[in-house]
């Protein structure tokens, strides 16, 4: 009898309660699904002392080069582009070095052309009579593994598969490129 | 008859004269279409409309200004003189650099949720705004008919309360 008046009319209806779940659920999923990509996307670029995923190049040979049947050698991976200007700053250099270490057996040296056409980087290797193994990122496989921010980025990879040292943009002397060989040399 | 023999050659030269300045007409008609063969730039940018250049992100081929998009416009000018069709020529790029290239992402795996998503949750919009303008457009009248059930009892209680005390008023 008493607060008869006051109580709520009770013409509400309620989704079922599996159809909240499910919604949540989707955009529980939708959203890890963007914080995953953004993780991937913010990270930098391999760090050092980090072990160095394997990959295989294709060079414009023809050739394929495995990273893991590399190991106890020292391996410079350079990514490059026929477009990039200042790629053709250190060239010649990294030619040189190449060179230079050629006999020994330690080293190898690996030109990535990143988002290149082959009949522009073919006409940049024959320019700058670069000889060490060169080929194209494919699907730009390699350059995500390293997770590149641009060209030209020099990778230098110890005996054991680990990043040694990175190099963001070009050498200006071969004296920078034979100093950090070496310290990976040894290590 | 003479001169109507002379009218006719007359004629005749008039209508010679207009084949040959026809023909004349169709000598460049046919070196235009000849010219049609090699891919104009309006046949290049119609495919790279549809690609990407991962170097410049967020602009399309056709207006990118860089010198690696240049170089990509120039590649796709040498497939189309190769005969390649527009899908060869999409799928090459595609294998050289990734479905990133592609304006639009092919529809298989994760790539699914991109055509998937945005209709479900416009249907699921108008779904739940359908459902909000029924309840707000239901609850006025229902409001309406649950105040006057009450209200009707509140004025049968206030009745008998204003009753009794007539009553009582009128014993005293």
């Amino acid at each position: 009898m008493e607060n008869s008046h006051t109580e709520e009319p009770k013409y509400q209806k309620k989704l079922p309660r599996w159809v909240i779940i499910v919604t949540f659920a989707v955009l529980l999923g939708f959203l890890a699904l963007m914080g995953w990509g953004l993780r991937n996307a913010q990270q930098g670029p391999v760090q050092v002392g980090q072990k160095v995923p394997v990959f295989e190049l294709t060079t414009f040979d023809g050739e394929k080069i495995r990273t893991d049947d590399l190991i106890g050698k020292v391996i410079v991976v350079n990514f490059w582009a026929s477009w990039c200007k200042p790629c053709e700053q250190e060239a010649a250099e990294l030619e040189e070095a190449w060179r230079y270490y050629q006999d020994t057996g330690e080293v190898v040296f690996l030109g990535v052309d990143y988002v290149d056409t082959e009949t522009e980087a073919l006409k940049y290797l024959e320019k700058f009579e670069i000889t060490y193994p060169n080929g194209p990122d494919l699907r730009t496989a390699i350059s995500q593994i390293f997770r590149i921010s641009g060209v030209p980025e020099t990778y230098i990879i110890d005996k054991n598969g680990k990043l040694a040292s990175r190099k963001i943009g070009p050498f200006v002397t071969i004296g920078e490129i034979t100093s950090m060989i070496d310290s990976a040399l040894n290590q | 008859m003479n001169s109507n023999n002379k009218v006719l050659s007359r004629k005749k030269i008039t209508f010679v004269f207009f084949i040959l300045i026809f023909l004349m007409f169709l000598i460049p008609i046919k070196n235009v279409i000849a010219q049609n063969d090699y891919p104009t730039d309006d046949q290049v940018n119609v495919i790279a409309k549809e690609l990407y250049c991962p170097v410049c992100e967020n602009i399309p081929l056709d207006v990118c200004p860089t010198q690696a998009c240049a170089q990509w416009r120039a590649l796709i000018k040498e497939k189309l003189i190769a005969g390649w069709s527009k899908d060869e020529i999409k799928q090459y790029f595609v294998d050289q650099y990734g479905d990133r290239v592609l304006a639009q992402p092919p529809a298989r795996g994760l790539n699914w949720l991109v055509y998937i998503l945005p209709p479900v949750v416009f249907v699921g919009g108008i779904v739940v705004v359908y459902l909000n303008l029924k309840k707000i457009k239901k609850s006025p009248e229902k409001i309406l008919q649950d105040s006057t059930i009450n209200n009707e009892k509140y004025l049968h209680e206030m009745e008998e309360a204003l009753n009794d005390l007539n009553k009582k008023e009128d014993l005293t």
